[in-house]
């Protein structure tokens, strides 16, 4: 049985890669699908893997603000609040940006360097 | 007891103002970090310290010989209702602006830590989707990105460092392990920590140039600390040509005005926006180059040692000033 974490990832590919609402039912069977296919021998974690599961894993996502469910519709379709590259950028816009806690949140190897100062480091290199 | 709050006051306000700015002008951090780093940490907690302490001690002078005394008198004001007629209305409201001072460091150390950790959390969150444990290193994951990036998400045993495609095709395997190795010094000399206390004193006291100056020396100390760890393992060339290589491929990446419209939201949070983004980084990128590329020897052993000695005594005078007048009393 996959860790529920290794199962998130798995449900945010899927919904990325459709980029449209989907069933917990509909989930369920594609990711059985690709177990059986990626897994080799029988398959058996695909069975075992109930609706139950795929909805405690779409409503973690939920509370994570990553996927939405669509109201008004039984069984609820889910999709992805926002592109893979969404929040690719959003990630590296944190890392890259210059929100004055970042430097406190996480360390980067080279801090943000302007045009003039990477010709300032090309100078002091070739001086070298 | 008199001379003590104005012992106190005049040390808050050197350690305030004219020695931080002495500090970052030195020349000599740069030869021996770790030692300059201490230094800074002893400005920072002997300056609280008097500041607090300072007013306090000016606060009590008319209702005890001590601090002790002082504050045991104080207490019997307070949750006795004993008259209060021995305090004048400066001596109340230095003991208001001492404690509200207290309060509002402590509140401030708190709230950054909140902060700092729950916009770790939510990184993580994303980068357990985004981005896939890398094959050559532990606790490393590589994440689809074209710009050349690397940096250390710390959490204890969660830490993790993460690196851009774009970084692993265009570094070489040396160059990698250099990077690699700078940021598993970061993780393992717990340099958040400092970064968090430093972040949240100037948070706290954003107007005073110490703070300032005091985290910019912090980011910039760090850095050069981990390049230290680095140089163990692999060569000097090989560190200048990564930073160069990584310094180079970023001028591209940070600008994205689209990318700060759609995250506006995540920059409100902090106080001043870009105030330690640019300059800050300039500094530290340049300093540290040209600290590789024309080493100065460490400071000589005796200097070193005065400086701890230093350390010792900016924060042992302020706390015996305050404590010991009450234990020999």
């Amino acid at each position: 049985m996959a860790s529920l974490g290794e199962l998130e990832r798995a449900v945010m590919d899927l919904l990325w890669a459709s980029q449209e609402a989907a069933t917990a039912n509909t989930l369920r069977d594609l990711l059985a699908q690709s177990t059986r296919s990626a897994g080799g021998t029988a398959g058996h974690e695909g069975k075992d893997l109930a609706v139950t599961t795929v909805l405690t894993v779409l409503s973690r996502l939920e509370r994570k603000g990553l996927v939405e469910r669509e109201r008004g519709t039984r069984p609820h379709r889910y999709q992805a609040v926002s592109s893979r590259a969404d929040h690719t950028a959003e990630l590296m816009h944190e890392v890259l940006g210059s929100a004055p806690d970042r430097e406190a949140v996480l360390a980067r190897f080279i801090g943000s360097v302007t045009a003039t100062e990477a010709e300032t480091l090309r100078k002091l290199l070739g001086h070298s | 007891m008199f001379w003590t709050s104005y012992f106190l006051a005049v040390l808050a306000i050197a350690l305030a103002w004219p020695v931080p700015i002495l500090l970052s002008r030195a020349q000599w951090p740069a030869r021996s970090p770790f030692t300059a780093m201490l230094l800074w940490q002893a400005i920072a907690l002997a300056g609280g310290l008097s500041m607090i302490g300072a007013m306090l001690v000016y606060g009590l002078e008319p209702i005890g010989d001590n601090l002790l005394a002082g504050l045991k008198s104080l207490a019997g004001m307070v949750f006795r209702n004993e008259p209060t007629t021995a305090l004048g209305f400066w001596h109340i409201f230095a003991l208001s602006a001492a404690a509200l001072l207290s309060a509002h460091l402590v509140f401030t150390l708190l709230l950054t830590y909140y902060k700092i950790q729950r916009q770790r959390r939510r990184h993580r969150e994303l980068l357990a989707l985004l981005a896939s444990p890398s094959a050559d290193a532990a606790r490393t994951m590589v994440i689809n990105h074209d710009s050349p990036v690397a940096y250390c998400l710390p959490g204890g045993a969660r830490s993790v460092t993460v690196l851009s495609d774009g970084l692993m095709a265009a570094l070489a395997p040396d160059e990698l392990r250099a990077v690699l190795s700078h940021e598993n010094a970061h993780l393992n000399q717990r340099h958040h920590l400092l970064l968090w206390a430093f972040a949240a004193w100037r948070q706290a006291l954003p107007w005073l140039p110490t703070t300032r100056l005091a985290q910019e020396a912090v980011n910039s100390l760090i850095e050069m600390l981990a390049d230290d760890v680095a140089l163990k393992t692999e060569s000097k060339a090989t560190l200048i040509k990564a930073i160069a290589i990584v310094a180079s491929g970023s001028t591209a990446a940070p600008g994205a005005p689209a990318a700060r419209m759609a995250f506006g939201p995540a920059e409100s949070d902090g106080g001043q926006p870009g105030a330690t983004g640019g300059a800050g980084a300039l500094v530290t990128t340049a300093s540290r180059v040209s600290r590789l590329l024309s080493p100065q020897p460490p400071l000589p052993e005796a200097l070193r040692y005065a400086v701890l000695g230093a350390c010792v005594l900016l924060l042992a005078v302020p706390t015996a000033l305050l404590i010991v007048p009450g234990l020999l009393g």
